[in-house]
């Protein structure tokens, strides 16, 4: 059968261009195939990359036509002086640190729910993974209107609970909640991605260990402590780099909900990155900035190829 | 603790790997902690270097 289609296909190539490659080594072919890959890459990544290198050292402004003077390393020592830039890189810490703690928390308890076998377990997991189906910008807009103090359905849903007067406090408007409102949106959307990954380590850990464990008289506690946690671990470690790593760029949803305010108690690094560069238009500072914030991506991105590979290992 | 450090000496890739990663965690922290100013400005050096010898160390030789 297969033969037959690949006789097809020769056959099918125009004489010329089978003459053509005729003469060409395995390698040169697998050059033209790659070729194109390699080039776009070139262009689009690493010459974008080398550019920025470049101005990160020099005090280029990209709406001056002033000549471009070379600074050295004066942008980093400005940048890592910064106090404005270490506010902006603890509301990002916030924002990550109880994200990713809610996130692991609620999501990890979903995946161990699911995993039991019970009716209508299909659906559950279906409708628990809608969230991270949606776009941010969708959700953005909705949580906006969502968290509406006269009109919200958030607000009301805690008067319930709390007797709050509904109109009391704001979400999106005060100091102190707006933090959170962001925290509340992100475990709400990204939970389910968590979930989905400690199912897969919990349905990867073969059940004759658990009966071992039964045999051997083991609690159900000291089941879960010795042998789930455990197993499930590298998928967990695996799931938070990768939020990690997501949320120390999140822009989208944050610029929808607060756009960085009230203040600037919601302005995360990318944020102000792009405040820098498209409305301050410092172009070497920005460029600067954004090496840093790479660097920091790239050394998070090596630990999470590493979590990676001891997954596969297994 | 003691094939940690022979695996050190020997420039192998498991023990250099983890201090790479120690580094960048290390590295990270800084750069977002709270509470002192200068971890922040000497976060960026760290994480740059942690990430460099990550790079370098990849291709270390594995340790039996």
């Amino acid at each position: 059968m297969s033969d037959k289609t690949i006789d097809r296909v020769a056959s099918a190539t125009p004489a010329r261009v089978a003459r053509k490659v005729k003469g060409l080594s395995d390698r040169a072919i697998a050059w033209i195939f790659v070729g194109p890959t390699i080039f776009l890459l070139l262009a689009i990544n690493i010459f974008p990359l080398i550019w920025t290198i470049n101005l990160s050292f020099t005090n280029f402004k990209a709406n001056r036509n002033r000549e471009v003077e070379y600074i050295g390393l004066r942008n980093y020592e400005r940048i890592l002086g910064d106090s404005d830039i270490w506010l902006s890189m603890q509301a990002t810490a916030h924002f990550l640190f109880w994200t990713l703690f809610f996130q692991v928390l609620i999501g990890f308890a979903l995946a161990w729910l699911i995993n039991k076998k019970f009716r209508g377990n299909d659906l559950w997991t279906t409708i628990i993974v809608l969230p991270m189906m949606l776009s941010p910008a969708v959700v953005g807009n909705f949580w906006t209107f969502l968290y509406q103090p006269q009109i919200g359905l958030f607000n009301y849903v805690v008067s319930f609970f709390t007797g709050v007067d509904p109109s009391s406090f704001e979400m999106l408007g005060s100091v102190d909640l707006a933090p959170w409102s962001i925290v509340i949106v992100d475990t709400w959307m990204w939970t389910p991605f968590v979930m989905l990954i400690c199912l897969a380590g919990l349905r990867s850990i073969p059940d004759y260990i658990y009966e071992a464990a039964e045999i051997d008289r083991a609690s159900k506690l000291r089941q879960f402590f010795t042998i789930t946690i455990p197993m499930v671990l590298p998928f967990l470690m695996l799931a938070v780099l990768f939020r990690g790593i997501e949320n120390f760029k999140m822009f989208d949803l944050v610029v929808q909900l607060t756009g960085g305010g009230p203040g600037s108690v919601t302005e995360m690094a990318s944020i102000n990155l792009k405040r820098e560069a498209f409305e301050k238009w410092r172009t070497g500072y920005s460029s600067a900035f954004a090496i840093i914030l790479f660097v920091t991506v790239f050394g998070l991105a090596s630990i999470y190829v590493k979590a990676l590979n001891k997954v596969k290992e297994r | 603790m003691r094939r940690f450090f022979k695996g050190l000496f020997t420039l192998k890739r498991g023990p250099w790997e983890m201090v790479a990663t120690l580094l960048i965690a290390v590295g990270v922290v800084m750069l977002m902690q709270p509470f002192v100013m200068w971890a922040y400005t000497y976060s960026f050096i760290v994480t740059l270097v942690g990430t460099v010898m990550f790079i370098i160390v990849s291709h270390f030789a594995e340790q039996e």
